[in-house]
């Protein structure tokens, strides 16, 4: 996680935004996010505070806070211990260590996976439920609900 | 003429210890992060289910485990994870019970929120040894959910303890290893709310079309069912 703070842009815990965050450099984002990710071939790192509730495309994903919401990887998703995820994964690769919680569906796919749908899921996160303060329960029906 | 007496000493030992309630070799799974892998008939039944063709839907309704993603993925499939019984113990979940200070879970919040797949989504569901730790209420309707959730001639693993198990039984996270092995994970602190009999399983699941036992070890039973 240091790699990702020495060289890359920085959103602070306290730092709330809403909207559609792009860029075009590493991230590392320990506040909250509602809206969209896409950070097309970068990397981003979502900090122990980070709260996320959009769907996300990046290069690489490493995730140690929440995550509300669809994560598609270029290459790789990394599932921290203190992850909670709920959303669907689409990735080259994926790693999950002990302790994460995970909630959806998993996709790896052998080639580049496309950023479906980055911002149109946007919308549907945007007006889902709030994020639950314990992982279980009361999460936005995000893979294939009824 | 050690090499010959060796065997008899160790058999000695062994026996000795047996009458007089030594411990036995450590057979059972370690406590942390270390995994104890074990020899699942149960499971390698329910891989041949799962075997061809590329593409089917799996739910794993244990604790996320790369293992477990990795190996099913690695068929080709697509994994779906739900921890249901970190959902089901879920504070949030309790209302007031009929008796005064006492709670009970809200089943219909329960539903509403967890398990919500479309009807027959999954050819495969793996549900490890959830049933056993489930609180009572939940039981029933986590096995008609399931059913509802599977496809017509999918399958369904499932573990049960044996009477033999104590309260105390640790609960485990399991890891898919491979074909025909599983490993054992000491993972969060659930008590064992029950222990099922045989019939108890069949007329749990009785909706399903057909259901195999398996001996298993660690006091458990393998039960394989297809919709």
């Amino acid at each position: 996680m240091d790699n990702y703070r020495a060289d890359v842009a920085h959103i602070g815990k306290s730092v709330i935004i809403k909207g559609e965050l792009s860029g075009s450099e590493d991230l590392y984002l320990d506040g909250e996010v509602e809206g969209s990710i896409d950070l097309k071939k970068n990397n981003l790192a979502i900090g122990p505070n980070g709260r996320v509730r959009a769907n996300v495309y990046a290069r690489e994903v490493v995730i140690h806070g929440q995550v509300n919401g669809n994560v598609t990887a270029v290459d790789k998703i990394d599932l921290k211990k203190s992850a909670q995820l709920i959303g669907d994964i689409k990735a080259q690769r994926i790693a999950i260590e002990d302790g994460a919680f995970f909630k959806g569906s998993v996709d790896i796919c052998k080639g580049e996976p496309k950023a479906e749908a980055v911002g149109q899921a946007a919308h549907a996160v945007a007006a889902a439920t709030p994020a639950p303060s314990v992982p279980a329960a009361a999460a936005p029906p995000l893979i294939e609900k009824k | 003429m050690l090499l010959r007496i060796f065997p008899v000493v160790r058999f000695a030992v062994g026996f000795l210890s047996k009458i007089f309630g030594g411990s036995q070799p450590p057979s059972s799974p370690v406590e942390g992060g270390v995994r104890l892998a074990r020899r699942s008939a149960g499971f390698s039944h329910f891989t041949r289910t799962i075997l061809c063709p590329d593409g089917q839907k799996v739910l794993d309704l244990g604790p996320t485990s790369s293992s477990n993603i990795n190996f099913i993925t690695g068929l080709g499939h697509k994994i779906y994870n739900e921890d249901v019984l970190i959902a089901a113990t879920d504070s949030r979940l309790l209302i007031p019970g009929p008796e005064e200070g006492s709670t009970v879970v809200d089943v219909e919040r329960f539903l509403a929120e967890d398990l919500q797949y479309e009807s027959e989504s999954f050819d495969a569901v793996l549900l490890w040894d959830v049933c056993d730790y489930l609180p009572e209420s939940l039981v029933k309707p986590v096995v008609e959910r399931i059913y509802q959730i599977t496809k017509p001639r999918g399958s369904l693993l499932a573990f049960f303890h044996t009477r033999d198990a104590g309260p105390e039984t640790p609960y485990f996270r399991y890891h898919i290893k491979s074909e025909d092995m599983v490993e054992l994970q000491q993972g969060p602190h659930f008590k064992l709310q029950r222990v099922f009999q045989n019939r108890h399983v069949e007329k749990l699941f009785h909706d399903f079309a057909s259901l195999k036992f398996f001996i298993g070890r660690e006091n458990m039973r393998e039960v394989l069912l297809l919709r």
